[in-house]
């Protein structure tokens, strides 16, 4: 097969690991990378406390939320065939989101109790049943879209509404800084809950590749072809709104990572819809991963939100990005 | 002639409207057929629901089985189908493209075998599209993309190519490329069934000719006999002038009615 980026993946794959080393290292009290990996191996100490407990949750739960969100959009540009898709299209994080704040609000848990995950996965879910409910058997991809921006809106107003109606400011300010993102004071628990949703989406967005590709034809093409597109549509749908909603339910809204990884490495993968999925996971880690460590080192009152740095640092990378394609994107007709 | 295909009452309805009303057809082996008919005729329809991609009435049956009792990765391999307009929404490759003609040869695990090879070297050779195989498909003229989706129809090796308006906005030239190129595949053993406008080039180029108004098919027999001044001035208000070439009588529409 020609074409799959094996360079770039490799050197993704091993830029992830390194960040996941560096992300043991930065905080509070810096550990050297000799002494965070022994901290990490030995299990005595403090900095085993420091690097096992505290940054290791973090930093794993970094990788695979960035990877999912990652994979996310790439499926979601590969099913709708265009590159403006992302993760938030069918309304599953808005949900989880909204779920996860009406606990954090009403429940008076702190916004790292292990409940506001399992709530926003259950709203996640909630909001994959409604869109399968009201689209059928026989739906068109605008009847899904539209589904999902219905639902999106009802979620993102039902978060407001739960804003709005918090029992006090400081609840309201709780469950605002917790839409913002973040990965701060995660534990094992949340990584425990939040795996097997992110792993199972993986799987289901990996085993759609091809038809991602045969897509590229257009769906009356893809299905003479032999790709079930209603199949396809499900999974993907079920697939981003497993890993997505498991990733903000655990961390929040972070924005931006499932749009731009896909394009950072597409050019690369010559534009394959299928080959452009596992770079895109890699980038989509590689991405959290920096930003989760630059809250850390970047000096501040208050640690900044990982979401917020997620799109601080991302507009301008993809700015630039589109500015070097903006000449091929001008040539090439719609 | 030994039919490949058989359309028997094929009626597809959608909304309250029947856009094919009970069309009954066969196609053969090693056969060019053109489908004609004005603009609304229900040709494209017909042709999607024997792609099985709508949902039909009556029965289409291919060598012998019936078109709703085979799995779509079969129905896939039996049955090529190229849509209107030469459509990629990203730029791929052009082998990456073709070799999307095996899809159904192959599965989620699978590597492409040397036969998925020997597939789109024929088809990116016989359509004179191997000299860009490596570049991105959005750099090609609209003439080399209908090539591409062609080449990507015949990398299935289909005993079934339908082709749905392949000659629409291309140049002199590129028309008649892609009506020798359906022909050949034709004349290599497959049952080619081709939405025409042209109905100079239908003459040129098919067999056989199935002529559609109004989701019925109101003829169907050899081209000559089909593409009488008669039928062509009933069913697409035309008059049409005929003129002689090479011994082929072709119609030229010279006047609406």
């Amino acid at each position: 097969m020609p074409g799959f980026p094996l360079r770039l993946t490799i050197a993704l794959a091993a830029l992830v690991p390194l960040l996941m080393l560096a992300s043991l290292m930065v905080g509070a009290a810096g550990l050297s990378p000799v002494d965070a990996l022994v901290a990490l191996w030995s299990g005595e100490g403090p900095a085993s406390i420091i690097a096992r407990d505290i940054r290791l949750p973090r930093t794993l739960l970094a990788a695979s939320i960035g990877a999912t969100l990652g994979l996310s959009g790439a499926a979601l540009q590969g099913l709708l065939r265009n590159p403006l898709a992302e993760p938030a299209l069918f309304g599953a994080p808005q949900a989880a989101a909204a779920a996860s704040s009406f606990v954090i609000a009403f429940g008076f848990l702190s916004a790292t109790s292990t409940v506001v995950p399992l709530a926003g996965i259950a709203g996640a879910l909630v909001s994959i049943g409604g869109l399968v409910a009201i689209a059928g058997r026989r739906a068109s991809l605008t009847v899904i879209l539209l589904a999902g921006l219905a639902l999106a809106s009802f979620a993102g107003a039902a978060t407001a509404l739960i804003l709005n109606l918090a029992p006090n400011p400081f609840i309201a300010l709780e469950v605002a800084f917790w839409l913002l993102g973040s990965l701060e004071d995660r534990s094992v628990d949340h990584l425990v809950i939040s795996a097997p949703f992110l792993v199972a989406s993986w799987i289901v967005l990996m085993l759609n590749a091809r038809a991602f590709r045969a897509l590229t034809l257009g769906e009356d093409a893809a299905a003479s072809l032999g790709v079930d597109l209603f199949r396809t549509r499900l999974l993907v749908v079920v697939g981003v709104a497993l890993g997505v909603g498991a990733a903000v339910a655990v961390a929040g809204s972070i924005g931006f990572v499932g749009l731009v990884a896909p394009h950072l490495v597409r050019r690369y993968a010559d534009s394959d819809p299928a080959h452009v999925m596992l770079p895109a996971a890699l980038a989509g880690a590689a991405l959290l991963l920096a930003a989760d460590i630059s809250v850390r080192i970047i000096p501040a009152a208050i640690e900044l939100k990982v979401g917020v740095v997620t799109a601080l640092i991302g507009v301008p990378f993809f700015l630039a990005m589109i500015f070097s394609e903006r000449r091929m994107l001008e040539g090439s007709p719609s | 002639m030994t039919a490949i295909v058989t359309a028997e009452n094929l009626s597809v309805v959608i909304g309250h409207a029947k856009v094919v009303d009970a069309a009954t057809f066969r196609l053969a082996r090693g056969t060019f057929t053109a489908l004609v008919g004005p603009n609304g005729a229900g040709k494209t329809t017909l042709m999607r629901a024997l792609a099985g991609l709508i949902p039909a009435e009556g029965t289409v049956t291919i060598e012998g089985r019936t078109l709703a009792s085979m799995p779509g990765r079969e129905r896939a391999r039996t049955l090529a189908y190229l849509p209107q307009g030469a459509v990629f929404h990203w730029p791929l490759r052009v082998d990456a493209l073709v070799a999307l003609g095996r899809y159904p040869h192959g599965d989620a695990l699978s590597s492409p075998t040397p036969d998925d090879r020997r597939a789109v070297e024929a088809a990116l050779t016989a359509t004179a599209t191997a000299q860009f195989a490596a570049r991105p498909v959005t750099t090609l003229s609209g003439g080399e993309r209908a090539r591409v989706a062609l080449a990507r129809a015949l990398a299935t090796q289909a005993p079934v190519l339908l082709a749905d308006e392949p000659t629409v906005s291309l140049d002199a030239r590129h028309q008649l490329v892609v009506m020798q190129l359906l022909q050949k595949a034709a004349r290599n053993g497959a049952a080619v069934l081709t939405v025409v406008h042209d109905l100079t080039l239908a003459a040129r180029f098919a067999d056989r000719v199935l002529m559609m108004r109004g989701g019925r098919v109101v003829a169907e027999g050899d081209t000559a006999s089909v593409l009488q001044p008669e039928w062509i001035a009933e069913v697409f208000g035309v008059e049409p002038a005929m003129l002689a070439l090479d011994g082929v009588q072709l119609p030229l529409p010279r006047r609406p009615l």
